[in-house]
C-alpha cells in the first residue's frame, strides 16, 4: 500500500514563521477582496433564473454525468496550476518564499463556508449566463483540490535525486525535455495520489457547490447535488435514494475506470532500484496493455506525448552552478523582494483591519472563538469513537492479507463517497426519533472521512515487517503489551497520516453537518460550522470571513501543533534502519 | 603502448579551487590549486580517499560546478557549463527507472535534436558495443548492477564524446563483476573501438587505477590537492600478479599513507589547526578493536604491510585506510610509508578485559579527540546533561560539508555512548 504522507505532514517547519503570518494576512485579504467584490453584486443577481431541477429519476444519468464533468475540469484546472505554480516555486527561490507558505495556508482554510462567494464572485463575472455558475462550482472544486497536489509536485521537484539532475544538466536537456523527462515522471506516484485524494473531497465539493443559497437567493446547477438539494425540500426520502445509487455507480466507475489503472501504472514511476512484486493489473489496465487495438491506440497517443516531450523548447542550462551564498546584484534583487513582499502584507493588514473595524466588534471574535471550540469538542469526539471502531478493526484486516485484499479498496472507495448525500438520511431520523441535533448531528462530520483511519490503519497494519510479528508471538507478547510494544509503534504513521486527513476534512464538513433540514425542520448544533452557515443564509459577508478565518487558525494549529511532531516523531521512532 | 604521436591537448585545469563559503573570514577549502592536464589517447585516473575532492574535481571539469578559484580550458576555450563533447558516468548509474534501456540511451541524442532514425541506429550502435544486445525494451530494474552500468555506459557513449568522464564507476558493483567490465571497457579501448579519444576517471581503489590508467594522480585529503603524479608503464592487458604492478600499487600505498611534512604543513590553511573540527570516519568501536586484535596476532606481530593487510581482510585501500587513520588519531597505531604498526597503547588495549578496554579507549577520546572534549564540557555545564545536537552540528558546518558534519557528529555520538556509564 502506499506510505506517501500528506504534504501537510511532511513540510519541515514546525512553528509558524514570519512568511506564515505574512502568508496567513496576504490570504485573509484575498477572501475579503472576493467577499467586497461579490456582496456589490448581491442585487442585480437575483434576475439569474434558478434551472429547474427533475426529481424524476430518468433525468439522473444526465445529471451524474454533468457533476462528473464538473470533476474533471477542474481536475484539468488543478493539473494546470501545480505544474506552472509548483515548477514555479521550485525553481525561483524568491517565488518559493511566498507560495509555499501560501499553499500551507490555503490547504487549511475550510473553503466550503467560502462557497457562496465565490458562486456569486463568478456570476458577477458572467452576468445572467448558466456558465459563471458553472466556473464557480469548478472553482470550488478546484480549490478543494489544488493547493495539496501543488505541494506534492513541489515536494518531488525539491527531492529529485542529485545524479539524475547532474545526468539532464550534462547532457544538456532543455527546461522542457527536462520537465518531461524527470519531472513529472518522478512526480507521479506522489502527484497520483494526493490526486486521489483530493478527488475524494471534490466529490464532497461539487455536491456542496451545486445548489447554493446566499440571501434569499438560490442557484441551482443541473447535478447530483442540487437534485439531492430539491429532494431534501421535499422531504422526498425515495429521491434521495436514486441519488445516492447514481452516485455509486458513478464513484464506481471513475474508481475502476480511472484511478485503480492509473494508480498502478503510477508504479512505473516509483523511485526504486529493486524490481518489487507488482500487485495485480487492474481489469482495465489489464485491458488496455493486453487487447491489440486499445495498445494500438495507447501507443499512438503514447508516442504524440513523447513527440512532444521531446521538443528542445527552451534552452538548455549551459552554466554552472555555484555553491554558498549568491552575488552582490541578487542580494540587490532580494532586497527590493523582500520590501516588496514586506509592503504587500502591510497593505494586507490594513485592508483587513479596516474591514475589521467597518464590520466586526471584539464580541464577535469571542463568540467564534467559543463556538470554534463546541465545534472542537465535537471534531475530537467524533474522531475518537471512530478511532475507536476502525483501529482495531483495521489491525485485525490488516494482519490477515485476505481480508486486506477485500477491504482496502471498498474502503478507499467509501472514502470518495460524497457523505453529504446520506445527510437527509440521518438528518431523517433524527427528526423522526427527536434525538438531541448538539450530538446526533456530530456524527454527519465523520461520516465521509473516518474511512481514511480505516484505510490508513489497514496499510499501516498490513505493512507490519513479518519477522517482528514473528518475534512478538515467539517471546510471548500478548494483549495490552502486544499493542503497546509492537502493533501501535508499527501503525503510527499511518494513522496520524490518516487521522489529519480525517480531522481536516471533518472542519470542512462541519459547515454543512452543523446545520440540517429535512423539509420544513431545521436543525441547528452549536459550533463554528453552524455560525459560518448560517452567517452565509443570511449574507453576512464579514461573520463569514471571521468564521472561516478561526476556524482556518484552529486547524492550523491542530496541524502544527499535535499533528506534524507527532508524525515526526513516529517517523523517526519507527522507522528502521 | 599504443600512444598517437600527434596528440593533441584537450583540457586544461589551472590553478582550480573549491572552498565553502561558510563565512568569508573562514572558509572550508575542499580543493586546493589543482593543475591537471589531459591529452588525446590517454586514460588518467584521479586516485583519493573519500573527501579528497576528486568528485568535486570531476563534476568542475563537467562543467556542472563553478570552481571558486581558476579555470578550466576545453580544447581552448574556458568552460562556462556543461560542455557538449564530455559526457559523465555515474556511481550511482543516474539510470531513469521510467525509460527503457534504448530511451535512456537516447536521452543524450534527444537532448542534441537529432532525428528519430538516427537516434534509433545510433542507440543500437552503442547498445551493441557494450554488450547489451536484446536488452533495449527493458527497464533498468530488471538489470543487475552491471548490466546497469553498461546503460550508463552507452548512454554516454551514444554522443561521440571526446572526453569521458567516470565518476568510480564500478564501486556500486560487486568484485566479479566489476573485473568483467573494467576488462570489457580496456579491451574496447585498447581496440580502439571507443568513440572517445580520452578518458578521466575518479576512484578510491588502487589496483583499478593501476590496472586501467595510463596517468595517476594521487590526492590527499584536507585540502584535496595533487599530492602525486606518476605514469603507469604497462602495456595493456596487464596481469595483477606481475611484480611489477604490486611494486607500482605498493608505492602508492605508501603515498597515501605519507605523513605531510613540517612544510607541507605550514602551507596549510588555519583550519588543520583547530582540531574541534577534524573529519571523523563513522567507524565503529567493534571494528578498531578487532584491527587491534589481528594487527597484535600472527602473523603480524604488531606491524603490517597495508596492501597485503587490505588483501587478507579483503577490504579496499578506501576501507582501510580510514580504519588506520582513526586508530592513528585515538594513537593506538602509528601509519608509515604503507605500513601501520601497534603503539605501547594500542598493544595494551589488545590485552586489557573489557572494562578495562573501555577506560583505555574513553581516556584515548577525550585526550585526542577535541570534540568529545568539548561536547563533555557543555554537556557538564547543564543541570540537566543535555545538550542540543544542532547547535554541534552548525558549528561543525561551518567548518566542514554538511553531510560530513553529520557523518562526525553520528561517529562521536556512537563513540560517546559507553562513556556516560562511567563518568
Amino acid at each position: 500500500m502506499s506510505s506517501i504522507a500528506p504534504p501537510a505532514l511532511i513540510h519541515g517547519r514546525r512553528l509558524p514563521n514570519a512568511w506564515d503570518a505574512a502568508a496567513i494576512v496576504v490570504v485573509l485579504a484575498i477572501l475579503i477582496g472576493i467577499a467586497n467584490v461579490a456582496q456589490g453584486t448581491l442585487a442585480p443577481l437575483a434576475s439569474v433564473q434558478a434551472t429547474a431541477i427533475h426529481l424524476n429519476p430518468a433525468y439522473l444519468p444526465g445529471y451524474a454525468l454533468r457533476t462528473t464533468l464538473r470533476m474533471f475540469a477542474a481536475l484539468l484546472a488543478s493539473l494546470i496550476f501545480t505544474f506552472t505554480v509548483a515548477t514555479l516555486a521550485a525553481k525561483s527561490r524568491r517565488a518559493a518564499i511566498i507560495v509555499i507558505p501560501m499553499l500551507d495556508i490555503l490547504q487549511s482554510v475550510p473553503i466550503l463556508g467560502f462557497l457562496s462567494f465565490t458562486v456569486l464572485f463568478f456570476l458577477h463575472l458572467f452576468p445572467g449566463q448558466e456558465l459563471g455558475a458553472e466556473l464557480a462550482a469548478v472553482f470550488a472544486i478546484f480549490t478543494s483540490q489544488a493547493w495539496n497536489m501543488a505541494f506534492s509536485f513541489y515536494q518531488s521537484l525539491t527531492t529529485e535525486p542529485a545524479d539524475l539532475d547532474e545526468a539532464c544538466r550534462s547532457f544538456g536537456l532543455s527546461p522542457w525535455q527536462r520537465f518531461w523527462r524527470l519531472d513529472v515522471p518522478f512526480a507521479v506516484p506522489g502527484l497520483v495520489w494526493n490526486t486521489m485524494l483530493s478527488m475524494s473531497g471534490g466529490w464532497f465539493f461539487v455536491v456542496a457547490a451545486e445548489a447554493i443559497t446566499v440571501g434569499n437567493t438560490t442557484f441551482t446547477l443541473p447535478g447530483i447535488g442540487s437534485y439531492v438539494a430539491v429532494a431534501l425540500r421535499k422531504s422526498d426520502l425515495l429521491a434521495v435514494f436514486y441519488a445516492v445509487i447514481a452516485m455509486l455507480v458513478v464513484i464506481l466507475l471513475y474508481d475502476q475506470l480511472l484511478f485503480r489503472p492509473l494508480v498502478a501504472w503510477s508504479g512505473k514511476f516509483r523511485f526504486e532500484t529493486v524490481q518489487t512484486a507488482a500487485g495485480t493489473e487492474p481489469w482495465v489496465l489489464k485491458l488496455l496493455r493486453r487487447t491489440f487495438l486499445f495498445r494500438q491506440i495507447g501507443g499512438w497517443i503514447g508516442d504524440q506525448f513523447a513527440v512532444i516531450g521531446r521538443m528542445r523548447m527552451g534552452r538548455a542550462e549551459r552554466t554552472f552552478r555555484t555553491v554558498g551564498p549568491s552575488g552582490p546584484s541578487s542580494r540587490f534583487g532580494d532586497a527590493i523582494f523582500y520590501v516588496l513582499v514586506a509592503a504587500g502584507a502591510a497593505t494586507a493588514l490594513w485592508r483587513i483591519i479596516l474591514f475589521c473595524a467597518a464590520h466586526l466588534h471584539w464580541s464577535d471574535l469571542l463568540t467564534c472563538i467559543e463556538l470554534a471550540f463546541f465545534t472542537l469538542l465535537r471534531v475530537i469526539a467524533a474522531l475518537a469513537i471512530s478511532c475507536l471502531i476502525w483501529v482495531p478493526i483495521g489491525v485485525w484486516v490488516g494482519l490477515r492479507p485476505k481480508a486486506t485484499k477485500l477491504v482496502q479498496p471498498v474502503a478507499q472507495f467509501l472514502a470518495a463517497f460524497p457523505a453529504n448525500l446520506l445527510f437527509p438520511v440521518m438528518v431523517a431520523g433524527i427528526v423522526a426519533f427527536k434525538l438531541a441535533p448538539n450530538i446526533w448531528l456530530t456524527p454527519l462530520m465523520v461520516l465521509g472521512t473516518q474511512w481514511y483511519i480505516l484505510f490508513n490503519v489497514v496499510a499501516g497494519a498490513s505493512a507490519l515487517p513479518g519477522d517482528l510479528k514473528e518475534a512478538a508471538a515467539n517471546f510471548g507478547l500478548r494483549g495490552i503489551l502486544w499493542w503497546r510494544r509492537l502493533v501501535i509503534p508499527g501503525i503510527l504513521p499511518y494513522f496520524v497520516t490518516g487521522a489529519l486527513t480525517a480531522t481536516g476534512a471533518a472542519w470542512n464538513a462541519s459547515i454543512v453537518a452543523e446545520v440540517a433540514s429535512w423539509g420544513k425542520v431545521t436543525l441547528v448544533a452549536n459550533g463554528l460550522g453552524a455560525y459560518i452557515a448560517e452567517a452565509t443564509a443570511a449574507g453576512a459577508t464579514s461573520k463569514i470571513v471571521l468564521g472561516v478565518a478561526v476556524m482556518s487558525a484552529f486547524v492550523l494549529s491542530f496541524n502544527r501543533l499535535i499533528w506534524r511532531p507527532l508524525y515526526a516523531y513516529a517517523s523517526r521512532r519507527t522507522n528502521l534502519g | 603502448m599504443d600512444q598517437q604521436v600527434n596528440t593533441t591537448m584537450l583540457l586544461e585545469v589551472n590553478h582550480c579551487g573549491q572552498a565553502y563559503p561558510k563565512d568569508s573570514n573562514n572558509e572550508l577549502i575542499v580543493l586546493d590549486d589543482v593543475n591537471v592536464s589531459l591529452r588525446s589517447g590517454e586514460i588518467v585516473g584521479l586516485l583519493g580517499r573519500s573527501g579528497s575532492g576528486k568528485s568535486t574535481l570531476l563534476r568542475i571539469i563537467a562543467g556542472l560546478l563553478r570552481p571558486t578559484r581558476g579555470e578550466v580550458l576545453w580544447q581552448g576555450k574556458p568552460v562556462r557549463g556543461p560542455v557538449r563533447g564530455v559526457s559523465m558516468v555515474f556511481q550511482s548509474f543516474a539510470l531513469f527507472p521510467w525509460l527503457s534501456v534504448q530511451e535512456n540511451v537516447e536521452l543524450g541524442l534527444e537532448a542534441q535534436g537529432v532525428p528519430r532514425a538516427v537516434r534509433e541506429s545510433r542507440a543500437e550502435d552503442a547498445i551493441d558495443l557494450i554488450g547489451l544486445g536484446g536488452y533495449e525494451s527493458a527497464y533498468p530494474k530488471e538489470l543487475s548492477g552491471g548490466m546497469r552500468q553498461r546503460v550508463g555506459l552507452a548512454r554516454a557513449l551514444v554522443t561521440h564524446p571526446d572526453l569521458l568522464l567516470m565518476d568510480e564507476p564500478f564501486s556500486a558493483l560487486d568484485v566479479l563483476t566489476a573485473e568483467t567490465l573494467r576488462t570489457d571497457l580496456i579491451d574496447l579501448w585498447s581496440e580502439r573501438k571507443l568513440p572517445v579519444q580520452s578518458i578521466l576517471m575518479v576512484t578510491h581503489n588502487i589496483e583499478e587505477a593501476v590496472l586501467m590508467c595510463d596517468r595517476i594522480l594521487v590526492f590527499s585529503s584536507d585540502p584535496g590537492r595533487v599530492a602525486h603524479e606518476m605514469t603507469v608503464p604497462f602495456a595493456h592487458p596487464r596481469n595483477r600478479l606481475a611484480p611489477d604492478f604490486r611494486q607500482m600499487v605498493d608505492d602508492i600505498y605508501a603515498v597515501m599513507t605519507r605523513r605531510k611534512t613540517p612544510a607541507e604543513l605550514r602551507t596549510q590553511p588555519a583550519q588543520a589547526a583547530t582540531g574541534f573540527a577534524t573529519p571523523l570516519h563513522p567507524i565503529g568501536t567493534n571494528l578498531m578493536s578487532g584491527l587491534l586484535e589481528t594487527l597484535a596476532a600472527d602473523p603480524y606481530q604488531g606491524k603490517a604491510d597495508l596492501p597485503a593487510l587490505a588483501a587478507a581482510l579483503q577490504y579496499e585501500a578506501d576501507e582501510l585506510l580510514p580504519l588506520g587513520e582513526t586508530l592513528q588519531l585515538l594513537r593506538f597505531a602509528d601509519l608509515e610509508e604503507g605500513d601501520i604498526k601497534l603503539t605501547e597503547q594500542g598493544k595494551n588495549f589488545v590485552h586489557a578485559d573489557t572494562d578495562a578496554r573501555k577506560k583505555l579507549f574513553a581516556e584515548s577520546l577525550r585526550a585526542h579527540v577535541p570534540l568529545v572534549a568539548a561536547i563533555r564540557q557543555v554537556i557538564d555545564e547543564r543541570w540537566n546533561h543535555r545538550a542540543s545536537a544542532v547547535r554541534f552540528r552548525d558549528e561543525l558546518e561551518d567548518r566542514m560539508s554538511p553531510e560530513r558534519a553529520e557523518e562526525t557528529l553520528r561517529t562521536v555520538i556512537a563513540w560517546g555512548l559507553p562513556l556516560k556509564f562511567m563518568r
